[in-house]
């Protein structure tokens, strides 16, 4: 019997069995950010330990970074220190940090892949859960605590238990104006936001096998929002064309016995999983959500759910408590619902091909009065390409605002966030209470093609109809 | 650094209920603005413990009848959302010591069994009719009690679940996995370098 990409990762990194019974497993590549590991260098500290291989730890600033004006000292102190304890930390253990003047700087899902340093075949952990993300390169890429990131800067290792893995493909092919985003919230409402847990997700079929890195990063970033703690793909061409030139890719010989290596992870073709789904392409629609989780969505075409057609209590009563936060009657449509703010960004859709994709659709045209619009691309090296292929103007032309690399309003650490009960159309990957900065702050998740056709309309809108696209 | 063995967690309970608990809910993210756990003491569940302008909105952890609660019963998919340790370590600083939900995200369920805050599950009955008592009577006092694996007090007991080794990991005093981790350095080194390593060009 043939093996699962996830188990033969597994098994090349497996140190031993401890004592517990748990697995040692060791970690290739290591991520920090500035809000999970400052904790984690204190109890270093505490306990008198350095950092074992800093050469496999890499660092940058996201969740905390202004997206308007990143002139230091930042006005916020607290968003200070923890750029300075990033910095210093860094410094103290001699691990490469790519800071705000490096150029280098980003969301760390983003930053990882764009310099290459996320490659096939490797254990990839970071305290942040989405980072999932990475596993679109055929990684296994796991979101821990800090206290995790503490055992992985000291011994480059993780006591873990292994998960089950199920298959989930997507055949056929997406219908247009249909993206890897919708693909993503499709899923997750068929498989239940928890229809993950114990799993990890090797997503395949010729759906998948169709999307370019930037898509397949966009389905494995929300695997998580499933529960299934990773999401991967196995890497193919599309893989390895993504990866070469990149500045921490391999070059000469060392990359075509690289390409071999990597290829030698993909499942085999009579590997065993613990579960199998599949869902046809065409079924699935531009998507949006309507409640507080990221399961909670409809068709563009559909309208807010009634509790009364639940299958059972518990999903019944998730349902009135989403339509009490969210302000929503069941039965009106989804369409054409008045917003406030659209936000194209974060690790799940600020990538280049996101911003390409948009500029395109969005020339010549003008926001609505009346909504703010935010483009933030999510890493310098993106802000830079869109700034140098004329995209950035385009943004700026359309009456968005084009802000720089950062986290910015998928998560209210930073200066930008909702204000009252403002309703958001949102590229993100979160629509919790509160998830956008203001405790009464209501989000629609979305493709960034969708936030565009809203954002250019004013209402929640199909980009199918406001572009035309068929 | 001798770890405590957790076998058994006695206390008050308070009822956290509702589905999908995610950790922007247990911890709001403006709250993760700091360098230390310390701050979070006090702060678990605050948005949906006070209103916007910092009135208590009736949550029964702010009951004086549940104050001094050292569990919390809860419902599925308890946790979900951000790996911040800032939900579990803003729980355990708030005095919690053990959580009974009807199932835990994963991640949240790793980063609790690491700070020594056990999670364990039960059945959607049992635990309604648990919440039901404490809401009824919230003096009384329950056991979390992972060697019998049973949830009890003095009007009722019920049978709870956890996968075996974090288990273990807590009734061995081992769930601080770093002394283990540091134990075996020769074997990391040999798999480090077979493992590639990316380097700039």
């Amino acid at each position: 019997m043939g093996k699962t990409l996830y188990e033969k990762i597994w098994d090349a990194h497996t140190v031993g069995m401890l004592p517990d019974g748990r697995t040692q497993l060791f970690i290739a590549t290591h991520y920090l950010h500035e809000v999970t590991s400052p904790q984690a260098f204190g109890m270093l500290r505490d306990l008198g330990l350095s950092v074992l291989h800093p050469e496999r730890t890499f660092a940058t600033v996201d969740h905390i970074i202004p997206t308007d004006d990143q002139s230091e000292p930042f006005a916020d102190p607290r968003a200070a220190a923890m750029l300075q304890a990033l910095r210093r930390n860094c410094a103290a253990h001699g691990i490469r940090m790519f800071d705000l003047p490096s150029g280098m700087q980003g969301i760390v899902h983003m930053v990882g892949p764009e310099l290459g340093i996320t490659q096939p075949g490797m254990t990839i952990v970071c305290g942040d859960s989405h980072t999932a993300t990475h596993g679109a390169m055929g990684s296994v890429a796991m979101g821990i605590g800090t206290t995790q990131v503490r055992d992985v800067l000291a011994t480059q290792t993780l006591a873990q238990t292994p998960l089950k893995v199920r298959s989930v493909r997507v055949e056929g092919r997406l219908k247009p104006g249909v993206t890897a985003k919708d693909a993503a919230l499709f899923i997750i409402r068929r498989l239940g936001v928890k229809g993950g847990l114990g799993y990890a997700y090797e997503f395949g079929g010729s759906a998948v096998e169709a999307m370019s890195m930037d898509e397949r990063m966009t389905l494995c970033n929300l695997a998580i929002e499933g529960a299934a703690r990773c999401g991967y793909i196995n890497p193919d061409e599309t893989t390895f064309r993504y990866l070469q030139g990149r500045l921490f890719a391999p070059t000469g010989a060392a990359w075509n016995e690289a390409v071999v290596r990597w290829k030698s992870f993909a499942s085999d073709a009579d590997a065993h999983y613990d579960d199998q789904v599949a869902f046809q392409a065409d079924e699935i629609e531009p998507t949006v959500t309507w409640g507080i989780t990221p399961a909670q969505s409809v068709p563009i075409d559909g309208v807010v759910p009634d509790p009364a057609d639940a299958p059972d209590e518990e999903t019944r009563k998730g349902m009135l408590e989403a339509l009490a936060y969210m302000k929503f009657t069941p039965g009106v449509p989804i369409k054409g619902m008045p917003v406030q703010v659209c936000f194209i960004g974060s690790c799940t859709n600020g990538r280049i091909s996101d911003f390409r994709k948009v500029a395109r659709l969005i020339r010549g045209r003008r926001v609505a009065a009346g909504v703010k619009a935010l483009a933030v691309p999510g890493s310098q090296m993106t802000a830079r390409q869109c700034e140098d292929e004329g995209i950035a103007e385009i943004f700026l032309e359309a009456g968005f605002e084009w802000r720089r690399a950062g986290c910015s309003m998928c998560l209210a650490m930073n200066p930008d966030r909702l204000v009252g009960d403002q309703l958001c159309a949102s590229s993100s990957n979160r629509n919790f209470k509160g998830r956008q900065g203001s405790p009464s702050g209501r989000t629609l998740l979305m493709s960034p093609e969708a936030v565009a056709a809203t954002a250019l309309t004013g209402r929640v809108a199909d980009p199918r109809e406001v572009f035309h696209m068929n | 650094m001798p770890l405590r063995h957790i076998t058994q967690v006695s206390g008050k309970a308070v009822p956290v209920p509702g589905a999908d608990m995610d950790t922007d809910r247990i911890i709001p993210s403006r709250f993760l603005k700091c360098i230390t756990f310390d701050e979070l003491a006090g702060k678990m569940f605050w948005d949906e413990r006070f209103d916007q302008s910092g009135r208590p909105a009736g949550h029964p952890i702010d009951s004086p009848s549940h104050a001094g609660a050292a569990l919390i019963f809860g419902g599925e998919n308890f946790g979900c959302g951000s790996s911040r340790e800032h939900a579990p370590q803003a729980i355990r600083r708030s005095g919690i010591q053990g959580i009974v939900a009807e199932s835990f995200a994963e991640i949240f369920f790793g980063n609790s069994t690491g700070i020594g805050l056990p999670c364990a599950a039960a059945s959607h009955e049992d635990l309604a009719a648990a919440m039901k008592l404490t809401e009824e009577h919230p003096e009384l006092i329950w056991t979390l009690d992972l060697e019998r694996m049973q949830l009890r007090s003095a009007l009722a007991a019920f049978p709870i679940s956890m996968p075996e080794e974090p288990r273990e990991a807590l009734i061995r005093g081992r769930w601080d996995a770093i002394a283990d981790l540091m134990n075996t350095a020769e074997a990391v080194e040999a798999l480090s370098a077979r493992q590639p390593m990316p380097r700039a060009r």
